[in-house]
């Protein structure tokens, strides 16, 4: 039997690390440069070492950084094989170039790599990568279920379908690991693509009837009861989280079209707010409460807002000084590490300082 | 407080009614059993109170079913959510969330209650159910009992005044058992909740019981009374039933206890002779590992297995390690099996008796030590060239079944095994009379999906055969037959290793009883002398009769027959 152990409730809310490691993720995407990236991966991963606890879902660090590093190699391995669009002149090496036909011009398969492309790959690459782990970071140090908790209650039976959609991977994965090891029960080997194929009419059998099982017991523990609301009450809700969302429709593509700058920002505001007070008279319908709700305090603002402060330095440098942020390939230069943008990239080390450690498991 | 009037209940589909003429009532604060062989529909009643049945599982319920004065017709299950907690076979399909705290409190939400008074029944529920040391913790580290008391804790937070328990214990390692009916009995004793439960371990249960109602076969109108007065003529009744039932008692004693305090003329009785353990290997098999058994073969007559290596021990392992992720899920553990041999693995949910049996069959790699199981190393076998010498049913015998028919299984597990045609289906007869070719695997019930699983597993007649809990779910007619089956094979040389909860099943059939603790070997011997030293491992025969070493009521029946 395993020692007790006395992890408390999480000290800071979850979306505070959600917005932390999302503004690391915006600031990613404003740069090029491979030292600001750098930089900002060993920032969320000094942070994630620092704080995540021993809970399952903190396993999956690991896994986005290997997706990461996957993004990395795929960028590459198109650089090489397919050609970049940087024009270059340090040749690296030569591939055969296939011969395609007039129409399929534009398109060219092997040929020149370029020093300059590969590059570029790079850069593009590790950006794409940078922005993983960032998500990875919030997926270690926040659960995605506590987060549903936040949710407006005519939203919560939608966050519960997505988050037991969320748990049904690792079950499915646990459950092809076992039937493959039973099929060396049988006599068959127990690798290769086959014993993957003949587990799964069985694996989806099975993660059908849990499901079922889960959903004979959600609603024996009285799951979607409903309280009565005034019928005027429900049609008011009706119209105003369909006319809501129409609003916010129109202002979209109002503010995304050249012609409609003037009615754009205001519909998609009126659309926001009708939609807003929709959901929330919504919620009346769900006689739901909320045990003991995480509290947004000083730390998570502070966490929010060590992720924020980074996303805006970035985007506001990224505005003024595009050279330091995206370092040149053509010709080829050694990126210097811009000193603000830097700065503000360390910033989002705060975390790791204003939030308690993680208890260990004794 | 539970009323059923004249209930009757066909699934779609169903030429059968699935129950017929259930009419008994349940009073509030009661504590009332529901016992019968497997199939007979336990699990339809126990679903009808929830409202489960029909609203969830479809069919026409005919008759009335009333729980708190509320209609099961008129009311859904979720109406009825705040008045009955229902906590079904396998607890972890019962969890939404995922830590213990949140799961305690999520039916309290669902109803909305206030938070504050969320707050104060999570933590008085945590004390109540022991669970104050866990309540942070993910519920998939917990152990079967620790998940079983969560089930149990995260349907009592909404104060319900009746709960529907389906077979809480026959998962559970006896002491965890024990922990979770202290827990049903505080709460009919001291908060007057009304329990209705289903158990085919009755053993455990039956004592706690105020009333039992006893379905004696499908669509049979059930039986209701006083448990010893049921127990008298019930088709499934625990050892110490079974033994006054055999001493001529009056009432039927339900309890080791009770049992002692009338066993003092059996005793007497008894004192001359002594329990005939026939079906021990001869000790010079166990003492010289290696040493061939004489032994009839039948079911293996069909084919002798070429090259079988007949001087090796059947399994050994030697000072074996595994790792489990971070933990060390065996540590030191040396073990021999013979030929013929019938050795039960025990201990605690989570000792490691499945990790050993995965190690046996090369499911697992060790960290360190040797395991050699019928002369190769098995992790390092081929399949193909393994399952000739060892071959395990594992706790779900469902993942060893693939195909949609039995026909299907048959002929697919002639093929993996390189048998002649029909070998598998001979044994599916043998074992399981009456299913036919074209059943689904999926449509039979818990035994005879281990029959089919067995038989399998059987086709490729490996020397060594290995069982993870196979009585789970088992009724003791059922139970009975794999008793008189595995006998049988240990007769024709298998070695068996088996690992159970079930102290009966281990006193009826092994020679050799291994207690695992924490990955290591704590006690290894004949099985007389390992169960009858150990309080909880003890089975009921032996604490009625002790100091006399008696184990099953077959050898007391054969000692007073002679």
């Amino acid at each position: 039997m395993a020692p007790p152990t006395r992890r408390g409730r999480p000290a800071v809310h979850p979306g505070a690390w959600w917005l932390w490691s999302l503004g690391l993720a915006v600031a990613a995407t404003r740069t090029t440069n491979p030292l600001v990236l750098a930089l900002l991966v060993a920032v969320s991963s000094y942070v994630v070492a620092a704080r995540r606890t021993q809970d399952p879902w903190s396993r999956s660090y690991a896994a986005f950084a290997r997706l990461a590093l996957a993004v990395l190699a795929i960028r590459l391995v198109f650089a090489v094989v397919l050609g970049s669009p940087v024009p270059g002149t340090h040749t690296v090496l030569t591939l055969p170039e296939v011969p395609l036909p007039h129409w399929a011009q534009g398109i060219r398969i092997g040929g020149r790599v370029t020093a300059e492309g590969l590059v570029f790959a790079l850069y593009d690459g590790l950006k794409l990568a940078t922005l993983l782990i960032c998500v990875g970071a919030a997926n270690a140090l926040a659960n995605p279920a506590r987060l549903l908790k936040a949710l407006p209650g005519a939203l919560y039976e939608t966050g519960v379908a997505v988050v037991v959609a969320l748990t049904f991977a690792p079950h499915l994965v646990a459950d092809v690991r076992r039937l493959r090891a039973a099929r060396r029960l049988r006599g068959r080997p127990d690798r290769g693509l086959h014993g993957l194929l003949q587990v799964g009419l069985p694996v989806l059998e099975g993660a059908l009837e849990r499901s079922v099982a889960l959903a004979a017991a959600m609603d024996a523990r009285g799951f979607g009861r409903t309280a009565d609301v005034p019928p005027a009450v429900r049609r008011t809700t009706a119209a105003l989280t369909l006319g809501g969302l129409l609003g916010v429709c129109a202002g979209t593509y109002g503010l995304l079209t050249a012609e409609g700058g003037v009615y754009g920002l205001p519909v998609l505001l009126v659309g926001l707010a009708a939609a807003l007070v929709g959901l929330r008279l919504g919620g009346r319908r769900s006689p739901r409460t909320r045990y003991r709700p995480d509290v947004w305090g000083a730390r998570a603002w502070l966490v929010a807002g060590s992720g924020i402060v980074a996303a805006a330095v970035l985007a506001v440098a990224a505005a003024l000084d595009p050279a330091a942020l995206h370092p040149g390939v053509v010709p080829l230069a050694a990126p210097a590490l811009p000193l603000l943008p830097a700065a503000a990239v360390l910033v989002g080390l705060l975390p790791a300082f204003v939030t308690p450690a993680p208890e260990e498991s004794a | 407080m539970i009323r059923f009037e004249d209930v009757s209940v066909r699934y779609d589909g169903a030429a059968e009614l699935a129950v017929d003429g259930v009419d008994f009532e349940v009073p509030e604060g009661e504590l009332t059993l529901l016992v019968g062989p497997s199939g007979v529909g336990k699990s339809t009643v126990l679903g009808a109170v929830s409202g489960l049945v029909p609203h969830f599982t479809g069919g026409t319920l005919r008759g009335r079913v009333t729980v708190a004065g509320r209609d099961t017709r008129t009311h859904k299950p979720r109406e009825l959510a705040d008045v009955v907690g229902t906590v079904g076979q396998d607890p972890l399909s019962h969890f939404v969330t995922d830590t213990v705290e949140d799961e305690l409190a999520y039916g309290m939400e669902s109803l909305g209650l206030a938070p504050a008074v969320m707050r104060r029944r999570v933590e008085e529920t945590l004390d109540l159910l022991g669970l104050a040391d866990l309540r942070n913790r993910p519920i998939t580290t917990l152990s079967g009992g620790q998940q079983q008391r969560v089930a149990i804790g995260s349907v009592l937070t909404p104060h319900p005044k009746v709960l529907v328990l389906d077979e809480p214990t026959s998962a559970l390692d006896p002491a965890a058992a024990e922990e979770v009916l202290a827990v049903l009995q505080r709460l009919v004793h001291d908060l007057g909740t009304t329990v209705l439960l289903a158990e085919h371990r009755l053993e455990r249960v039956v004592q706690y019981a105020d009333r039992v109602v006893l379905l004696p076969g499908p669509g049979v109108r059930p039986v209701i009374g006083a448990p010893a007065e049921v127990m008298a003529r019930s088709p499934v009744y625990p050892p110490v039933v079974d033994l006054g039932r055999l001493a001529g008692w009056s009432p039927l004693p339900l309890t080791v206890r009770d049992a002692r305090r009338r066993a003092d003329a059996l005793r007497e009785r008894l004192a001359d002779a002594s329990p005939v353990h026939g079906r021990d290997p001869s000790p010079r098999a166990a003492s010289n590992p290696g040493t061939e058994v004489p032994v009839p073969r039948r079911l293996l007559r069909r084919r002798s297995v070429p090259d079988a290596p007949q001087a090796h021990p059947a399994t050994a392992v030697t000072s074996l390690a595994v790792r489990r992720g971070a933990v060390e899920a065996l540590r030191q553990v040396d073990l021999t099996v013979t030929a013929g041999e019938t050795v039960a693995l025990m201990g605690r949910n989570g000792a490691g008796k499945s990790t050993l049996l995965s190690a046996l069959v090369g499911l697992v790699e060790p960290a360190r030590g040797a395991v050699r199981t019928g002369g190769v190393v098995p992790h390092r076998t081929a399949p193909r060239d393994l399952v000739r010498r060892v071959g395990l049913v594992p706790q779900e015998p469902r993942d060893l079944l693939y195909a949609d028919t039995v026909g299907a299984e048959c002929a697919a597990a002639d093929r993996d095994a390189d048998a002649a045609p029909g070998s598998c289906r001979a044994l599916v007869t043998e074992l399981l009379p009456g299913v036919t070719d074209d059943a689904h695997p999926r449509d039979l019930s818990e035994g005879q999906r281990l029959a089919l699983a067995l038989a399998v597993v059987l086709t490729a007649r490996p020397r060594l055969l290995l069982l993870d809990e196979p009585t789970r779910g088992l009724d003791y007619a059922a139970k009975a037959r794999l008793v008189a089956v595995l006998r049988g094979l240990a007769a024709e040389g298998h070695a068996i290793v088996l690992a159970t909860h079930d102290v009966e099943l281990a006193a009826e059939l092994a020679h050799r009883v291994v207690i695992l603790a924490e990955g290591e070997v704590v006690a290894d011997g004949p099985a007389a002398e390992v169960v009858v030293a150990s309080p909880s491992f003890a089975p009921q025969v032996t604490k009625v009769l002790a100091p006399q070493q008696w184990l099953t009521v077959a050898q007391v029946r054969e000692a007073l027959s002679s």
